[in-house]
């Protein structure tokens, strides 16, 4: 099962800041474990996909993400989920402050 | 001409090269403080304190951390202290175990099986630790200097502090002794003294950004003892908590910021 994730959202000058920290060993190619990383990153505003990202086996052990989103509103909802190379996946979701 | 105009260059600019390094140090630890991986373990540590374990198949929440049984609220910051019901001494890892022994019934042994962790499986001691420092955020530092113990285990840190033994005759001092010291690109702080202390104590117990693991005081001072090519302290030892209340009563009054996050 995967850890466990943590989000804060907040309004700052008319933008959402999103900061989310995400538990995961992020292990390379080249470790004994073997490739294990997240390579899919989504983040939904409001049910509306507005940040797609791939990322690889070069981002650290538990990853810290910031986003800044443009526009947002007190209580619209930000989902943060991952995938990884062997189909786990998790997800947060919070309301902006 | 040009030949001198390259050295010149060089002489210069290596200096500033050193102070913008460590000016991106402080950069970077000022980006990792806000939002850091101790966070994730602070979440685990809550779901470890909260779970049934042991025979007694009872959780940590009611282990008495000195300001009441439950009570995490500013707990950390006031360790280590003196404990009645174990008649010493005791910081939270310490404290901790003793928790675990007495209310959970678990052996010493078992209790004491892993309490250093690595990156990919953490120990409980760390999870535990990240929790419950945690919950000291804002408050001073203010470790026991009433009990006659706790002045006798201020004293004993004092002493093993500046102690120089073992193969390479070394002390804590012979590191943290002096100002402008340093290993590689690390400053070492001069921890006898209280304005080199108190940003120290207040971060610790901390996750280490270059190995992604979450350590506690306790590794600390056993890794410090480690390289000074001493034999191992025994977790939890007199010794060990002796050295946590002599520095954290030399940092005392310094609002806890921790878990900190380190290079």
């Amino acid at each position: 099962m995967a850890g466990p994730m943590k989000m804060r959202a907040t309004l700052a000058g008319g933008n959402t800041d999103v900061r989310v920290l995400m538990t995961h060993p992020m292990t390379t190619a080249q470790m004994k474990e073997g490739l294990h990383h997240i390579q899919n990153v989504a983040v939904k505003q409001n049910g509306r996909t507005v940040v797609e990202a791939e990322i690889s086996q070069a981002v650290s052990r538990n990853p810290v993400f910031t986003f800044r989103l443009k526009g947002g509103a007190k209580g619209d909802r930000i989902e943060v989920s991952w995938l990884d190379n062997k189909g786990e996946t998790n997800k947060i979701e919070t309301a902006v402050a | 001409m040009k030949g001198f105009f390259t050295v010149v260059t060089i002489l210069v600019s290596l200096p500033v090269a050193a102070q913008d390094a460590k000016k991106e140090i402080l950069k970077y630890q000022q980006m990792i403080a806000d939002g850091s991986p101790v966070e994730l373990f602070e979440l685990e540590g809550e779901a470890l304190w909260k779970k049934a374990q042991g025979p007694h198949k009872v959780s940590l929440e009611k282990c008495d951390l000195g300001l009441g049984a439950g009570v995490l609220k500013g707990a950390y910051a006031r360790l280590p202290r003196y404990f009645k019901d174990a008649d010493r001494v005791m910081d939270l890892e310490t404290r901790l175990l003793h928790c675990m022994t007495t209310l959970q019934g678990r052996s010493p042994e078992d209790a004491t099986k892993r309490v250093f962790g690595n990156e990919n499986q953490p120990s409980e001691m760390e999870y535990l630790s990240a929790y419950v420092a945690a919950q000291s955020r804002g408050m001073k530092l203010a470790a026991g200097t009433s009990h006659p113990k706790e002045k006798a285990a201020y004293e004993l840190g004092k002493a093993l502090f500046f102690h120089r033994t073992g193969g390479w005759d070394m002390s804590c001092a012979s590191c943290h002794g002096e100002a402008d010291k340093r290993i590689r690109m690390q400053d070492l702080p001069v921890l006898h003294k209280r304005e080199f202390a108190r940003p120290i104590m207040a971060t610790w117990p901390a996750y280490r950004v270059s190995n992604s693991q979450f350590k506690t005081m306790q590794w600390r001072i056993n890794d410090c003892y480690r390289q000074m090519r001493y034999p191992e302290p025994n977790f939890a030892s007199d010794a060990t908590i002796a050295l946590t209340t002599f520095l954290t009563v030399t940092a005392a009054g310094e609002p806890y910021r921790g878990p900190g996050t380190k290079r």
